[in-house]
C-alpha cells in the first residue's frame, strides 16, 4: 500500500516535470505542425485559398519539374556540404586534441569558431566579396599569374557550398573534438601492444570511438543546411533554387500558404529520413 | 577485432553542447518606441532616413518602415498581418485596382492631393481612380530597361533588345528578380504591347526566358543586381533603368541606361493610405509630404534608388547634377517609348511565375 502511494506521488512528481516541456513542445510544434499538414491539403485558387483537403499541391510537387528539382539542389548541396566538412572538420579537431598542447586547446577552439561571432548574413556577403570578380582569391591568382582572366566562382553552387562549408566546418570540429578529448588514451595502447600499426588503430579504435561525434555534427550539419535559405539565396546568385528558397517564393510572391506548407512537410520528411538513418548514433538513452 | 564502444553520456553532452552553442548564435533586437507611431508597407526608397526623419521631427512621430518587393510580396505581408496594422502603402501604380478590389485602400479627397502638380502623363488616373474616388496617387516614376557599363559594351548594341538572349555577352549579363517588368521586356523584344500580353504568348516568352538565362551571370533584387553591376561582377543588367545608375552617377560615370528601339517598361509607384488604418489623419499627412516638392527631391535621390519625382515642383529642390543623372529634361520622349507594366489576371500571374521559376531552374 505504502509501495503504491510512493509510486503515486513519484509519478506525480514526474508528470509534474514533464507537463511544461511537453505543453511547450504540444503548442509550439505539434499544433502547428498539424495546423500547416492541414493548410498543406488545401488550394490556392486564384487569389483565394481554398479548403479542399486533397492532395493536389503533393501531386504538383512531383509533376512540375522545377519545383521537384528545388529538393534536388538542395540535397546535392546539403550532401556535398557535409561530406566536405567532416572531411576537414575531422584532422582539424584531431590537431586541436592531440597536437595542441592542452593549455592552448581552449584559444584553439576559440580561434576555431572565432567566425561564428560575426553575422551569418554578414559573413556570406563577406564571401561574396571575396569570391567575386575583383575579389581577393581572383585578384591574388591573377597577380601571381596563375590565371589569366578571373575565375567564375561568385554566384555559383561552388560559392554556396564554401560558404555553407565555412560555418559548418566549425560546428563538427566542436563535436568531433568533444569526442576526442573523452576517448581514453589506454584504448589506443592496448591496440599498439596488440600489433596495432597507426592506420589500424585509427580505422579500428579511434575512428569508430569518434563515431558518435562526426554523425551529431553531420546531423546537424544535413538539417541546418538543408533548411537554409539564407546562404544560397546570397552566394548562389538565383541561378537555381534550394527547396527553401522555392518555399520563400510561394510565401512573399504568391502568398500561396498551401504549396508553401507543401513544400515545408516534404522538407521535414526528408529530414526525419535523415534522422532515421543516423537513429544509431544519435539515440538518447544512456549505455 | 577491436569493437566500437558506445558512449551514451558523451552523446547527451554532443547534443546538449551543440543546441546550447546553436542558441547562443542567435541575435535578438529590440524595438524601436515613440509614443506615436505610424506603419507603412514601402518600397526601400522610402527607407532613406533623409527622406523619413523630417516629416518624423515635424509631427513628431516615429514612422515603422517595412520595405517590399513586388506586389505579390506586399499583398503576402498583409494578408499575414491584423486589419490595422499598416496605415501607409506603397504599391506599383498598374495595381492599385487589385488593392482597392481587396478593399485596402481608402478614399483620398482630391482637394487634399497636388493633382495639378504632377506630371500630366504619370497622373494615371486610370489606375488611381476607380468609380471616380481617388484611392492612390503616383509619387515616382521611371523605367524598367537595359543598364550597362558603357565603357565595357558597346552601347549601340544595348540599343536592341534582342542583345540580352544573343552570345555576345554571355556570362556578362545581370537579370533582375522582378518577373513582371522583365517578362514585359522579353515581351516587347517579341514585339507584344504589354496590355496584349496573354497566356498564348508564354510559350514564346518562356523560350526567350530560357536563352537569357543561358546567358546570364545571375538573377538578383536590387542591392545584388545594383552592387553587380557597380563591381565589374557583370556589365549589363537586364530590367536596370535609371533607378540603378543614377544614383551611382557621381562614382560611377561608366554606368549608362537605354530604352531599346523596341520599347522600355515604365514603372510607376503610386501611395496611399489603408482603409483599416487606426491613424487616417497622419496617414494622408505622411503621403502629403511624400508628394511635396521637398519630400519629392528626396524621394527621387533616395539612397536606395533614384527615379523621376511624379511632382514637376520637385526641379526646384533638385541640382542640375541630379536633374541630368535623372534625365529630366529628355522625359518627354522616354514616356512616348516606353509602356506600362503588364496587368495579369490570376491565372496569367501564376503562369507567369511558374514561367520565371523554370526560367531560375534552367
Amino acid at each position: 500500500m505504502a509501495q503504491a502511494t510512493l509510486e503515486t506521488r513519484e509519478n506525480r512528481r514526474a508528470w509534474g516535470f514533464v507537463t511544461p516541456a511537453l505543453l511547450w513542445t504540444i503548442a509550439f510544434f505539434v499544433i502547428p505542425f498539424i495546423v500547416m499538414a492541414a493548410i498543406s491539403l488545401a488550394t490556392r485558387k486564384g487569389r483565394e485559398i481554398v479548403m479542399a483537403f486533397n492532395l493536389d499541391n503533393y501531386i504538383t510537387f512531383f509533376e512540375k519539374a522545377h519545383l521537384l528539382k528545388g529538393l534536388f539542389v538542395s540535397l546535392e548541396i546539403t550532401f556535398t556540404v557535409t561530406i566536405i566538412s567532416v572531411v576537414l572538420a575531422y584532422p582539424l579537431a584531431w590537431i586541436i586534441a592531440e597536437r595542441v598542447p592542452q593549455k592552448w586547446q581552449r584559444m584553439a577552439l576559440i580561434m576555431a569558431i572565432l567566425p561564428f561571432w560575426t553575422s551569418y548574413v554578414v559573413r556570406s556577403y563577406s564571401w561574396l566579396l571575396v569570391l567575386a570578380k575583383n575579389g581577393v582569391i581572383n585578384n591574388t591568382l591573377l597577380h601571381i599569374g596563375l590565371i589569366a582572366e578571373p575565375l567564375e566562382l561568385a554566384s555559383t553552387r561552388t560559392a554556396t557550398v564554401i560558404g555553407f562549408v565555412h560555418f559548418f566546418v566549425m560546428l563538427l570540429t566542436l563535436t568531433i573534438y568533444a569526442n576526442l578529448v573523452q576517448m581514453p588514451p589506454n584504448y589506443r595502447r592496448a591496440a599498439a601492444d596488440l600489433g596495432a600499426n597507426g592506420f589500424q588503430v585509427f580505422w579500428h579504435v579511434v575512428l569508430p570511438l569518434t563515431l558518435p561525434g562526426i554523425m551529431v555534427g553531420a546531423f546537424l550539419t544535413f538539417v541546418l543546411c538543408i533548411g537554409d535559405y539564407i546562404t544560397p539565396q546570397i552566394l548562389g546568385g538565383n541561378n537555381e533554387l534550394a527547396l527553401p528558397q522555392v518555399i520563400m517564393l510561394q510565401l512573399g510572391r504568391r502568398a500561396d500558404f498551401p504549396m508553401a506548407a507543401t513544400l515545408s512537410i516534404i522538407l521535414m520528411a526528408v529530414v526525419t529520413l535523415a534522422y532515421i538513418a543516423c537513429a544509431r548514433w544519435l539515440k538518447m538513452e544512456r549505455t | 577485432m577491436f569493437r566500437h564502444v558506445s558512449t551514451g553520456k558523451t552523446r547527451n553532452k554532443l547534443l546538449g553542447g551543440a543546441a546550447t552553442f546553436l542558441l547562443t548564435a542567435v541575435a535578438f533586437g529590440q524595438g524601436a518606441q515613440a509614443t506615436e507611431e505610424l506603419n507603412a508597407l514601402v518600397w526601400c526608397d522610402h527607407t532613406d532616413p533623409a527622406l523619413i526623419e523630417p516629416f518624423e521631427k515635424k509631427y513628431d512621430v516615429k514612422v515603422n518602415l517595412k520595405e517590399y518587393e513586388g506586389t505579390g510580396a506586399g499583398l503576402s505581408i498583409i494578408e499575414q498581418s491584423r486589419p490595422g496594422d499598416w496605415d501607409v502603402f506603397v504599391i506599383d501604380g498598374v495595381d492599385v485596382h487589385r488593392a482597392v478590389e481587396m478593399d485596402l485602400l481608402a478614399e483620398i479627397p482630391a482637394d487634399a492631393l497636388p493633382t495639378s502638380d504632377i506630371f500630366p502623363e504619370v497622373v494615371m488616373a486610370e489606375n488611381n481612380v476607380v468609380d471616380g474616388k481617388i484611392y492612390a496617387v503616383t509619387e515616382k516614376f521611371g523605367y524598367n530597361t537595359i543598364s550597362f557599363d558603357k565603357t565595357k559594351v558597346d552601347p549601340k548594341d544595348m540599343e536592341d533588345m534582342s542583345v540580352i538572349w544573343s552570345d555576345k555577352y554571355a556570362g556578362r549579363i545581370a537579370i533582375y528578380d522582378y518577373y513582371l517588368p522583365v517578362i514585359g521586356l522579353v515581351g516587347l523584344g517579341l514585339g507584344i504591347d504589354t496590355a496584349d500580353l496573354g497566356a498564348d504568348d508564354m510559350d514564346a516568352i518562356k523560350d526567350k526566358l530560357f536563352a537569357m538565362k543561358k546567358v546570364s551571370k545571375q538573377v538578383g533584387e536590387v542591392v545584388s543586381s545594383q552592387t553587380a553591376l557597380a563591381t565589374g561582377e557583370v556589365d549589363i543588367l537586364v530590367g536596370g533603368g535609371e533607378w540603378i545608375t543614377a544614383v551611382l552617377s557621381e562614382d560611377k560615370p561608366n554606368l549608362d541606361w537605354v530604352i531599346p528601339k523596341q520599347g522600355g517598361l515604365r514603372w510607376a509607384q503610386s501611395i496611399g493610405v489603408m482603409k483599416e488604418s487606426a491613424k487616417p489623419d497622419l496617414a494622408l499627412k505622411f503621403v502629403q509630404y511624400i508628394l511635396s516638392p521637398e519630400g519629392q527631391a528626396r524621394l527621387a535621390t533616395s539612397s536606395c534608388y533614384w527615379g523621376m519625382p511624379a511632382n514637376a515642383k520637385a526641379g526646384v529642390n533638385l541640382t542640375d547634377a541630379q536633374k541630368a543623372a535623372l534625365r529630366w529634361d529628355d522625359q518627354a520622349g522616354y514616356l512616348q517609348n516606353s509602356q506600362l507594366y503588364p496587368i495579369p489576371d490570376a491565372d496569367l500571374d501564376a503562369q507567369m511565375q511558374d514561367a520565371w521559376v523554370e526560367m531560375l531552374q534552367q
